[in-house]
Order: structure tokens, then C-alpha cells, then sequence
């Protein structure tokens, strides 16, 4: 949780008064709120942390930490489903009882 | 070197290593504050590829593992109540309270869910408009600027049914702490890179020069680190103690000024409980008063709640890096991440989880003394 994954900005839009942005993370793309950079434009990257834009990155620096935590299993766990990660262990660990 | 051939660019990798290796003439204890950093290192066998006399000790830079038993309680007691929709990050589902967890509030049939953002809990409010929409606000200087934005936003666009369960943590007063406490063993820092990305580094002098340590911004990558631990053995070798920004491009010296003036709108500074370590004077973040009517704990009143951490877990000695992990008896028997004894088996950044998924056949303390033959 206390990583921030780099990730490419697709658009940007205000909405409710607030600065947002549809970002890109290697292929889960995400709503992300600009207030904190406002400044950043669209094909630029930052780092962005739980749905919040902290500060600019250049592309091969984001491309490569994209990399490393899609390597490190770190995408799946800051964006994949914890209900469905849980019901698949609970489900190894019935396979494991019976196994015993 | 068995684990280079897996560094992004292993070359750099080796040059790094042969540097640090040819600088360090004597034993050296270095603190990677960052729980994110943790996890890098035993992924990557760090600790091992450095020299001997090189020591990394693991510091408490895991919120989930930080945040203490006291608040996980009160946030299990609020998700209970009927008329609530709490809503938190993943990591902190399984994170033992005093007999449960929000999983198993769940189960009972709470109304968990779990959010990306803390703007997605404020939008479930919006859309809840007859239910209590409480968010778990818990992190170190990263996560804090998200949710006092959610909590200003919240306040500006009058959404009163949502609220905020608040367990921020700083790490400067951490530090001091850590150097302050007589059994400390930390020589110098590598401090957390996204923590700076956003307070910048003007918290670090005075910490450095106060304690005659190092302190190296670092990121996580196993090449930033391995810099992060050059530039730090440097100066130990040479007897300094400056602040070196080893992770410039995501770190400015100023951080993110935003972000800064609106923590210092939504927060204000207090003393906070860790776990596993006690309090820790100015370490933390609560509301401000202008922000009361947003604060969870004063809408629900939970107090008189009673805690009990497990006596067989020593994760506070873990997190002051006063033990490592393995050396720990419950670590890989009783304590797993499935079934975790405390927070730093829980989290992914935590230390124990590290160590478990990393490092498999490193054997229980209990074990290897049986296995060892008294002579
Ligand atoms: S291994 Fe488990 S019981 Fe031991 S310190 Fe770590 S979390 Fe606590």
C-alpha cells in the first residue's frame, strides 16, 4: 500500500471542481486526481499513489519500476481484488487439508 | 553472486557492489526505513551480496504493521455496526485485532469494502446517503495527503454521512526515537523515497547532525539501493553526516509543496501509538478540530476497548530491528502470512511476510537449535 506505482497520463478532466485524470499503470488504468500536480499534461508520467498524482517521472525511469513490480507480483496485489485473492487461498488451503 | 543475474541492469549492479566492497574496511549497521525497500532486499539477496561487515537492520516503515492494535480494534468495532460502510485499503483485511480481523467482520456480515482510493469511499458516500461511510486513514507521509484531501473535499462539497478512522504516522520522529533508544545499534539511514517525494528533505538535517548519522534519500529498486547503501558507507567511511539525495528523480529538495500545505490544513501533529514499539512523542497525524465533524472516532465514540496483543509475537523487537525476523520462535510454524500472529506477517512490506516468502527454508529459531548439536 505504501508504494506508488509510476503510470502514464491518458486524459484529463475536471470534474466537480476537481482536477482528474485517467491514468495508464502498465494495462490497469486507473482515475487519478491531479490536485497535488496540477500542472502535469497529457502523455506525461508521475508517480501516483492510492488515486493520487505526487510527482513527475520521466518515461524511462516509469517504465522501468513498471516493470520491476509487474515482475515483483506488486501490480496484482496494489490493484487486484483482496476478496477474490482470499477466496483462492482459502480454496489451496482446502486442496491442501485434503491432500494431508 | 548468485542473484546479480536478475538485477535490472546487472552490470551497474556489479559495478555498484564492487565499489561498496572495495570502500567498507569496518563493520557498519545501516536502517532501511522503508517496508517497500524490506521487500526488495530479501527479494533480491541484497543483504547477501553486500560485505560481511555490512549489516542491513529492517526498520518500521510499514504502516500496517505500525498501526496499533488499539485503532485496528476501533476500526473492527465500527465496521460492525450495521448502519456503516467502512471502507479500507486491502492490506489491512487480515491484520489481527484482539481476536478478529475485518475479514471476519465481513463474514459476520459488516459491510467491508475495499477501496483503491480514498476518493472511492467518498464517492460510496455519496451514493449511501442513508448509511455512515467510515474510511480507514492509516499510512506514513504518502498516503496522508490522499485522505486529507478526501476529508477537505468532503467538507467543501458538505458530504456528512462520511467520515475518517485516522492512524497517520511520521517518520522523522520515528528516527529520533530509534537513535534515541540506548540499545540502538543504526549507524545511518537510507530513508524512504516516497516519504521525501512529497515532504521533501528539510526534516533530515538536524536529525543527521543532531545524531552524526548519514541519512541517504533512497528509492527501492535493488539498483537505487544498492546506490543508497554506496553513498551511505561512504560517508561512514569518511566519518560524515550529511543528507544525500540518492533518488533525485522522484525527490525534490522542496517535496511537494501542495501536498504539504494541505496536511498542514487537515492535520494536526500528535503523539501516536506503534505497534509493537509504544508511543512515539509528535509521531503522528489527527484532524485538525476545523475537521471534527469528518473524524470517525468522535463520531462514534469507541472507547473502553481493551487490547491483547499475542505474547508469543515479537514483532516490536522486528520493527526496531533488534531481531530478525527467522529468529523469531512462531516464524513459518504457528505464525504464517494465512495465519499471522502480528501485523509484520500480514503486510507484504512487512518484514516477517519478507522473510516468509523469500526466504522459505530459513529455519525457526526453535528448530535450528534442535538441529544444531550442543557440543
Ligand atoms: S514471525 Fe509472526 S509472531 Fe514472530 S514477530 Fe513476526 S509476526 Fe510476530
Amino acid at each position: 500500500m505504501c508504494l506508488a506505482v509510476p503510470g502514464k497520463v491518458l486524459d484529463i478532466e475536471e470534474r466537480d471542481g476537481t482536477r482528474m485524470a485517467t491514468v495508464d499503470f502498465g494495462g490497469v488504468v486507473k482515475e487519478v486526481c491531479l490536485e497535488y500536480l496540477p500542472d502535469l499534461r497529457v502523455g506525461e508520467y508521475a508517480i501516483v499513489h492510492v488515486g493520487f498524482a505526487l510527482q513527475r517521472l520521466d518515461e524511462e525511469s516509469a517504465r522501468q519500476t513498471l516493470e520491476l513490480f509487474a515482475e515483483l507480483g506488486l501490480l496484482q496485489e496494489e490493484f487486484g481484488d483482496p476478496w477474490e485473492t482470499a477466496a483462492m487461498e482459502a480454496a489451496e488451503d482446502a486442496v491442501e487439508e485434503v491432500r494431508k | 553472486m548468485k542473484y546479480i543475474d536478475e538485477f535490472q541492469d546487472p552490470e551497474l549492479a556489479r559495478r555498484l557492489l564492487d565499489d561498496i566492497h572495495a570502500t567498507v574496511t569496518r563493520p557498519w549497521a545501516l536502517m532501511e526505513v522503508c517496508g517497500g525497500q524490506t521487500h526488495s532486499i530479501i527479494r533480491h539477496g541484497i543483504d547477501q551480496l553486500l560485505p560481511k561487515q555490512l549489516e542491513l537492520i529492517h526498520g518500521p516503515g510499514c504502516p500496517v504493521c505500525v498501526t496499533p492494535l488499539e485503532v485496528i480494534d476501533k476500526a473492527l468495532e465500527i465496521a460492525s455496526r450495521p448502519e456503516v460502510i467502512f471502507c479500507s485499503f486491502g492490506d489491512m483485511l487480515r491484520v489481527p485485532g484482539t481476536g478478529r480481523d475485518l475479514f471476519q467482520v465481513r463474514s459476520e456480515g459488516g459491510d467491508v469494502r475495499v477501496v483503491y482510493s480514498p476518493l472511492d469511499a467518498l464517492r460510496i458516500a455519496r451514493q449511501n446517503p442513508d448509511r455512515q461511510v467510515v474510511f480507514f486513514g492509516i499510512g506514513f507521509e504518502t498516503t496522508a495527503p490522499p485522505n486529507a484531501m478526501t476529508v477537505h473535499q468532503a467538507r467543501k462539497l458538505g458530504i456528512a454521512n462520511f467520515s475518517m478512522l485516522v492512524s497517520h504516522v511520521r517518520v522523522p520522529p520515528a528516527i529520533e526515537a530509534i537513535m534515541s533508544s540506548p540499545s540502538c545499534r543504526v549507524q545511518g539511514f537510507l530513508a524512504a523515497g516516497h516519504v521525501c517525494s512529497v515532504m521533501g528533505m528539510g526534516e533530515y538535517p538536524g536529525l543527521a547532525e543532531r545524531f552524526r548519522v548519514p541519512i541517504v534519500v533512497t528509492g527501492f529498486e535493488p539498483l537505487d539501493i544498492l546506490e543508497g547503501v554506496r553513498r551511505a558507507v561512504r560517508q561512514l567511511e569518511r566519518g560524515e553526516h550529511t543528507v544525500d539525495n540518492a533518488y533525485a528523480r522522484a525527490v525534490r529538495p522542496e517535496g511537494n509543496p501542495a501536498a504539504r500545505a494541505m496536511l498542514e490544513d487537515v492535520f494536526e501533529v500528535t503523539d501516536r501509538a506503534w505497534r509493537g514499539i509504544g508511543v512515539i512523542p509528535g509521531s503522528g497525524w489527527r484532524l485538525s478540530s476545523k475537521y471534527r465533524d469528518h473524524d470517525a472516532e468522535h463520531r462514534f465514540q469507541v472507547d473502553g476497548i481493551r487490547t491483547e496483543e499475542p505474547a508469543a509475537c515479537r514483532s516490536g523487537e522486528v520493527l526496531q530491528g533488534l531481531l530478525k525476523p527467522h529468529e523469531c520462535e512462531a516464524f513459518g510454524t504457528v505464525c504464517t502470512p494465512r495465519t499471522p500472529l502480528g501485523a509484520t506477517m500480514v503486510s507484504s512490506e512487512g518484514a516477517c511476510a519478507a522473510y516468509y516468502l523469500y526466504r522459505r527454508l530459513d529455519m525457526p529459531a526453535a528448530k535450528a537449535r534442535e538441529a544444531t548439536p550442543v557440543v
